[in-house]
C-alpha cells in the first residue's frame, strides 16, 4: 500500500490504518491535527466506492459539527477536501476507551462510562445516531469521553436507529471485553438514562433485545413466513 | 477397528439438508452423505423440509455406514446438530440421533451447527485462528476466536445473504440457487444503479436492498435486468466485504476463511481475496462439499466435543433452535 503514503510530508505520521480510513497526524495552521483519508476500495465497483467515500466524508464533517453544537465533545472540524475524500480535524491527546478498559478496573471507570452513556443519550436527543458506537470510537481525554468516527452516522430520531447504536455498543463489549461487558453496560446505561429519561431508555433497551434475536435466527423467523411470500 | 480409535456418527438437520457424516480419530472423515430438500416452488417450508428429512433419514444413514464400511456397533458416539435452526427439521434429526444412541447404548453429543462450520473449516484448511465469514441461506455471521469462545464480530441485522440473493433471483424469474444466475446476468451489465447500501458499525442490513431492488424490477422499465443484477450483487457483496474488513481491522487475525452455502460464489471469493490482499492476510474458501450444511462437519465437531467430555443424557436432550454461537465453550482451541 505504498501509494497511500505518497503525498505525506516528513512531519506527518500515520497513526492508524483502520477498515475505512488512513489516519495521519499532521498540523493545521499551527495546531496539531488529524487527517482522515478515506481510501479507495478495489473490491467495490468504482461508482459505488466513490459514492460511499464522498457521502461518508461529508456526513462525518457535518455530524462532528452538530455533535459539538449539541454539547457532545467531538474533535473540531478544520477542513474538508471532498475530491480527496479527506477531512482534517482536531488532534485529541488521549487514549481509546478500549485500551483504558484493558488497563483499569471497571469500578474506577464508572464516571467515565456513565458520562459516555450520557453523551450517547444527548446525541440521540439531538437527533443524531453515531452508527458505529464501540469502545474503539470513544477516546478518553483528561478523564472525559470524546466521541470520534461519525462516518456511518445519520441524522435520525428513529428509535430503531437509536437501538442499533446501543446494540452495536453492547456487542462490541461482548466480543472484546466479555468478562466486564455487563458492568460496563450498566454504567453506560445509567448515564444514557440521565439524558433520555426512564421511558425512552426502557423502550430502546427492549428493542435492543429484539434486534439481537433477529439476524442470527432468521431461520427461526422464517417459520412464520408463508411459502413464497416475501417478508423482509 | 483398533482399540483407541474413536468413531463418531454425526447428523446434520438444521434446515434444508439431512446429512450423515462419519469421522474416525485415526482415519479422518470416512463418509459424508447429504440429501437436500429442494422446494418445488417458493422458499424453504420447515414442515415439508422435516417430512423430507424423515423420508430420507434411513437411506442416508445406511449409505453413510456402508461408504465408511462400519456398523452401528463400531460407532463410539452419536452426534447431532441441536441448533440453531428450524424446529421441525431439528426435531427429525435429533429424534434419529436419540433413537440410535438409546438403541445401541451410545453416548449422545450435542453439536452447535455454527461451531461445526467453523471447526470443519479449520480442520480442512489447516488454519488455526481465522476470521470466519459464514454466509448461508439462514446465517450471515463474521466470527473469530477470543478467550474461550467464538465471538461474533459482525452479522446481519435482518435477513441472511443467501436468503436475500435467492429471493431476489426467484422473484425476477431466475432459477435457484440465486448467486450463479445473478452473477451470470451481471456480466452483461452496462451501468451501476444506486441501491440501499446499509452498514451499521460492524453489521449489515440487507432487507432495504431487497425491497428496493424488487420494487425497481417490478415497476421501473428504465433499467435493464442485467444492470439491476449487477448493482444488486455489487451492493450486497460490497456490504459483506466491508463488514468483514471492519472485523479484520478490529481482531487483527491473519487469515480469513469463507464458508456456508454462499461460499461457492466465485465473485464473492474474488472480492474477499482482493480485500485480504490489501491487508496482507491469507484468504481461503472451504471446499463446496463442506461449505454447505453437511453431516461430516457434525461428525468431526462431535469428535472434538466427545473427546472433551461433552455428552448429554438422552432424556435431557432438547433441541435448541436459538442456540447462539457465542454461548458455546471451545475447550479444544489452541492458539499459537
Ligand atoms: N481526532 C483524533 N485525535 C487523535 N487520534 C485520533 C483522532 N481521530 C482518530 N484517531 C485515532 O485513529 C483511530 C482510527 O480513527 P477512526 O476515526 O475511528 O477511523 P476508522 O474509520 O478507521 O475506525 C482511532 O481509533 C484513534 O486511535
Ligand atoms: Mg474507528
Amino acid at each position: 500500500m505504498k501509494s497511500i503514503y505518497h503525498g505525506l510530508s516528513k512531519t506527518e505520521e500515520v497513526l492508524s490504518w483502520g477498515a475505512e480510513a488512513l489516519i495521519v497526524k499532521t498540523t493545521f495552521l499551527g495546531h496539531p491535527a488529524v487527517k482522515k483519508v478515506r481510501i479507495p476500495k478495489p473490491y467495490r465497483c468504482r461508482e459505488l466506492d466513490e459514492f460511499l467515500r464522498r457521502r461518508r466524508t461529508l456526513l462525518e464533517a457535518k455530524l462532528l459539527h452538530y455533535s459539538i453544537k449539541s454539547g457532545v465533545p467531538a474533535p473540531a472540524v478544520y477542513a474538508i477536501d471532498l475530491a480527496k475524500t479527506t477531512i482534517v480535524i482536531e488532534f485529541l491527546e488521549g487514549e481509546l476507551l478500549k485500551k483504558v478498559l484493558e488497563k483499569k478496573k471497571v469500578n474506577n471507570l464508572a464516571n467515565i462510562l456513565e458520562e459516555a452513556g450520557y453523551f450517547a443519550g444527548c446525541l440521540h436527543e439531538a437527533g443524531i445516531v453515531h452508527g458505529d458506537l464501540t469502545t474503539s470510537n470513544i477516546m478518553v481525554c483528561n478523564a472525559k469521553p470524546v466521541l470520534i468516527d461519525f462516518g456511518l452516522g445519520a441524522f435520525s430520531r428513529d428509535y430503531e436507529d437509536q437501538s442499533v447504536d446501543l446494540h452495536l455498543f453492547l456487542r462490541s463489549l461482548e466480543s472484546t471485553h466479555f468478562s466486564i461487558a455487563e458492568d460496563v453496560f450498566k454504567h453506560f446505561i445509567r448515564g444514557y438514562e440521565k439524558a433520555r429519561g426512564k421511558n425512552k431508555t426502557e423502550k430502546i433497551l427492549s428493542n435492543v433485545k429484539d434486534i439481537r434475536m433477529r439476524g442470527r435466527y432468521v431461520s427461526e423467523r422464517r417459520i412464520k413466513r408463508k411459502r413464497g411470500q416475501i417478508t423482509t | 477397528m483398533s482399540l483407541n480409535e474413536i468413531i463418531i456418527l454425526g447428523i446434520e438437520t438444521t434446515a434444508h439438508t439431512f446429512g450423515v457424516g462419519i469421522f474416525s480419530s485415526l482415519k479422518g472423515i470416512l463418509a459424508n452423505v447429504n440429501d437436500a430438500y429442494v422446494p418445488l416452488e417458493g422458499g424453504i417450508h420447515p414442515r415439508e423440509a422435516a417430512e423430507h428429512h424423515a423420508s430420507v433419514a434411513h437411506k442416508v444413514l445406511s449409505k453413510a455406514l456402508s461408504i465408511a464400511n462400519v456398523k452401528m456397533e463400531d460407532i463410539t458416539a452419536v452426534a447431532a446438530s441441536f441448533g440453531p435452526g428450524l424446529g421441525p427439521c431439528l426435531r427429525v434429526g435429533c429424534s434419529v440421533a436419540r433413537a440410535l444412541a438409546a438403541h445401541y447404548s451410545k453416548p449422545l453429543v450435542p453439536v452447535n451447527h455454527c461451531v461445526a462450520h467453523i471447526e470443519i473449516a479449520r480442520y480442512l484448511l489447516k488454519v488455526s485462528d481465522p476470521l470466519v465469514v459464514y454466509v448461508s441461506g439462514g446465517n450471515t455471521i463474521i466470527a473469530a476466536y477470543s478467550d474461550g469462545r467464538y465471538r461474533v464480530f459482525g452479522e446481519t441485522l435482518d435477513i441472511a445473504l443467501g436468503n436475500c440473493l435467492d429471493v431476489f433471483a426467484r422473484e425476477i424469474g431466475l432459477g435457484l440457487p440465486g448467486p450463479p444466475h445473478l452473477e451470470e446476468k451481471a456480466k452483461k451489465a452496462k451501468k451501476f444503479i444506486e441501491l440501499p447500501y446499509i452498514v451499521k458499525g460492524q453489521d449489515l442490513s440487507l432487507s432495504g436492498l431487497l425491497t428496493k431492488a424488487l420494487e425497481i424490477a417490478s415497476s421501473d422499465t428504465n433499467y435493464s435486468l442485467e444492470d439491476l443484477c449487477y448493482s444488486f450483487i455489487e451492493t450486497a457483496y460490497g456490504m459483506l466485504i466491508e463488514v468483514t474488513e471492519r472485523a479484520l481491522a478490529h481482531t487483527r487475525k491473519n487469515s480469513v476463511v469463507l464458508t456456508g452455502g454462499v461460499a461457492r460464489s466465485k465473485v464473492l471469493q474474488k472480492k474477499l481475496e482482493i480485500m485480504c490482499k490489501l491487508h496482507s492476510v491469507n484468504f481461503m474458501t472451504v471446499p463446496a462439499e463442506y461449505a454447505g450444511d453437511n453431516g461430516g462437519m457434525i461428525a468431526y465437531t462431535g469428535y472434538l466435543c466427545y473427546s472433551h467430555g461433552i455428552t448429554i443424557p438422552v432424556e435431557k436432550s432438547y433441541i435448541r433452535p436459538r442456540w447462539r454461537l457465542d454461548e458455546v465453550d471451545i475447550p479444544w482451541f489452541k492458539q499459537d
